[in-house]
């Protein structure tokens, strides 16, 4: 007990110094703070529903997009709170469709659907600008500091963790891990499993779909190419994988370094980037495919028991 | 016995120190300036790559190849100072553009920025060159909503023109041609489901309409569309005498073969990006004689024609024939601007809005901080696609229509 509450008296401290962090750092650091949180979020959120049911979604970015069209296209009409609030609206709307009519699939085709969604939905905003609205473009000019979207992304980051932090402890995480090791195991001991993977599809979308939402307002113009970069996608499971999708931590132990190497690599070998990038892909599913902290675990575990034999 | 006697190392410590100073103060000379730094986030690779590749890039690396030929860019006292290149690659990423150009002003400090390859993109990075007080000269960015972004941007230049330009001037040709008997007032557009083509065709709609033109066909397809033959047939079955293709470089080159192979011979012939593409014309050889297209050079300017044939040899290809020459022409504003103000962005801004500049164009000088000093149609003639809208300006040239009939295959 004490040591939840400790845990918890870290984690708010640590919060606080980050939220903080803006005034120390330049214009350059809190780009580089918002981008890096931004990924802790998508990351955490796509371990949330894949993690524990090892489905491998490349949705990301079909929610992701969602979030950054519906700020896009209603930032002139509502007040910002509630564009956030109906962009969530949307992003659980429409995983809850998704997941209704697919969360039965498994394994590659689940991953293929999901890879196909992004670009579904893109294809329909496409087509809705060209037929109805006339234009493809859309402006954001919304009066929101890079500070502002930081602080935002923050917030949900740690709602986020806070999410599977409780999940973790309660009847849904323990339903969660049966599935996880064994569907048939899990149905016959009564868990309704489509309910729970929807539930949390839904929670990982729609916070998926905030990121994008709260991140929009940075790039000023927004057009379905940009917001439906598949890579954004790849990027958050190649980070999720690489922590450790299994831990609570581990996402996000896994964006961080991630990202400051993205930007160092971009920063120090802007022509090489790819080549490299893709060979990292290669290195984290063959080196450590249950990712660093669960391989770290490993490793310590194994060292005792050579300890102990000698 | 031992390997260093005492004197040899006191000796090299001594070198050292010395060595060490002399950096010291090289390192504090260099904040007096040895350098003009000028940096760029540009699509390296990526869905924008191709674009960037042909219309940007190349004109940074040759303007800069230049200037440091001629010893650097000239300060206002007279000496000169090398351009030294911060390079960075956004991966067609708004994200990455974004973070790029912030990187460079906040970490790099670099004296200029130079802008990215895209509306989207120069878009993207509008209120950051405004924010750090960067004078943006947007080329490749075609928008009619210019006048806006100045509005809001005071520092931002936009030097490409907007959609309505090219297609007026379209429907001017048209009309003159319709008036001279030439064609009829049919018009069949086809038109790409992405930024560019849905901008031209709610311009051109509009521009049709205002001219008395007929759109008997007027069909979206989207990005990525390989076969074009349905739609050439239904525009030839349309009875118009006009195809228009706002289209993009993949889908230019396939209209221009499919067209061939359906003996599809309308008789004005207009497509999209990609027709000015050096490519295209190594492609198809003299078949291209008498196609339309958006831009166009004036042949008989004689620094446009200097200009491409250096381009030709220091990238080893030449340049396209629409967006390229204006990319060049603003890096030499920009250089002149420096040569008349210095390092002073805020001077080099005003300076770009206000004044008038020597560049391949001729003289050039924008208005509310646009060029309009443009070619929005041009045409292939004789191996040149020469520019001839508007045919008012001086240096334009007569459109040859109609198009001659594909030569048998």
């Amino acid at each position: 007990m004490t040591r939840t509450i400790l845990g918890f008296a870290l984690v708010a401290l640590g919060l606080a110094a980050l939220a903080w962090l803006p005034t120390q750092v330049g214009a350059y650091g809190v780009g580089l703070l918002l981008g890096m949180t931004g990924y802790v979020v998508l990351a955490s959120a796509w371990a949330l529903f894949s993690g524990p049911t090892r489905y491998v979604s490349l949705a990301t970015v079909a929610f992701f997009g969602i979030g950054a069209y519906t700020v896009a296209v209603l930032s002139e009409t509502l007040p910002y709170w509630a564009v956030l609030l109906v962009a969530a609206g949307i992003g659980l709307a429409v995983a809850l469709v998704v997941g209704l009519a697919t969360l039965r699939l498994a394994g590659v085709y689940f991953v293929i659907f999901t890879f196909g969604l992004a670009e579904l939905i893109r294809q329909l905003v496409t087509w809705y600008e060209v037929n109805v609205t006339g234009t493809l473009g859309r402006y954001i000019f919304l009066p929101i500091s890079p500070e502002q979207i930081y602080w935002q992304l923050l917030a949900l980051a740690a709602l986020t963790i806070g999410i599977g932090w409780l999940i973790a402890r309660s009847r849904l995480g323990l339903a969660l891990k049966v599935i996880g090791d064994d569907e048939t195991v899990a149905a016959h001991t009564g868990i309704d499993i489509s309910g729970v993977k929807l539930a949390l599809f839904a929670v990982s979308a729609t916070i998926i779909t905030l990121v994008g939402a709260i991140q929009a307002p940075r790039w000023t113009y927004v057009e379905p190419s940009i917001v439906f970069n598949p890579t954004i996608s790849f990027l958050t499971l190649i980070m999720a994988l690489l922590g450790g999708a299994n831990r609570l931590w581990g996402p996000a132990l896994g964006a961080i370094p991630l990202f400051l190497l993205f930007e160092w690599l971009s920063a120090n070998f802007p022509s090489h980037y790819s080549i490299i990038l893709g060979l990292m892909f290669i290195a984290i599913v063959f080196v450590v495919p249950r990712g660093v902290l669960a391989g770290v675990e490993d490793l310590w575990k194994r060292l005792r028991r050579k300890g102990e034999a000698a | 016995m031992t390997v260093f006697s005492r004197r040899s190392v006191l000796r090299a410590i001594g070198l050292a120190a010395t060595l060490l100073a002399g950096v010291g103060t090289a390192a504090v000379s260099a904040q007096d300036r040895t350098s003009v730094k000028i940096g760029y986030a540009i699509s390296k690779t990526g869905a924008n790559a191709g674009g960037a590749g042909i219309t940007t890039l190349p004109n940074y690396q040759l303007w800069v190849h230049e200037v440091n030929e001629a010893g650097g860019l000239e300060m206002p006292d007279g000496s000169r100072l090398p351009i030294e290149v911060l390079e960075y690659d956004d991966r067609s990423s708004s994200e990455e553009v974004v973070r790029a150009v912030e990187r460079l002003a906040t970490q790099d400090q670099v004296d200029f920025i130079l802008v990215p390859w895209g509306t989207g993109f120069n878009l993207a990075v509008a209120p950051l060159f405004d924010r750090f007080g960067y004078p943006q000269l947007a080329v490749s960015a075609v928008t009619d909503k210019a006048p806006e972004f100045v509005q809001r941007w005071k520092k931002s230049f936009w030097l490409l023109g907007g959609g309505h330009d090219y297609t007026e001037a379209l429907s001017k040709i048209l009309l003159d041609q319709q008036a001279a008997g030439t064609i009829n007032g049919d018009v069949a557009v086809i038109s790409v489901a992405d930024g560019f083509g849905i901008d031209l065709i709610t311009a051109a709609r509009q521009s049709f309409a205002d001219a008395g033109l007929n759109m008997v066909y007027d069909v979206t397809y989207p990005v990525g569309t390989t076969d074009f033959t349905p739609m050439l047939n239904e525009a030839a079955a349309s009875g118009a005498d006009t195809f228009v293709a706002f289209s993009y470089p993949p889908d230019t080159f396939a209209l221009t073969q499919q067209a061939q192979v359906a003996a599809f011979n309308p008789k004005v012939l207009y497509l999209g990006v990609g027709t000015g593409f050096p490519v295209y014309q190594a492609n198809n050889g003299d078949k291209i004689e008498g196609i339309m297209s958006l831009g166009g050079i004036d042949v008989n300017n004689e620094a446009v024609m200097d200009y491409r044939a250096r381009h030709e040899e220091f990238i080893g290809q030449a340049p396209d024939w629409w967006g390229s020459v204006i990319t060049y022409a603003s890096l030499q504003m920009l250089e002149e601007a420096i040569k008349r103000h210095g390092l002073d962005r805020e001077a080099v801004s005003a300076e770009l809005s206000t004044g008038t500049f020597d560049t391949v164009l001729g003289e050039t000088k924008l208005e509310d901080n646009q060029l309009r000093q443009l070619w929005f149609g041009g045409q292939w003639q004789n191996g040149n696609f020469v520019a001839v809208a508007p045919s008012d300006r001086e240096g334009a040239s007569a459109p040859i229509l109609p198009k001659a009939p594909w030569p048998a295959q």
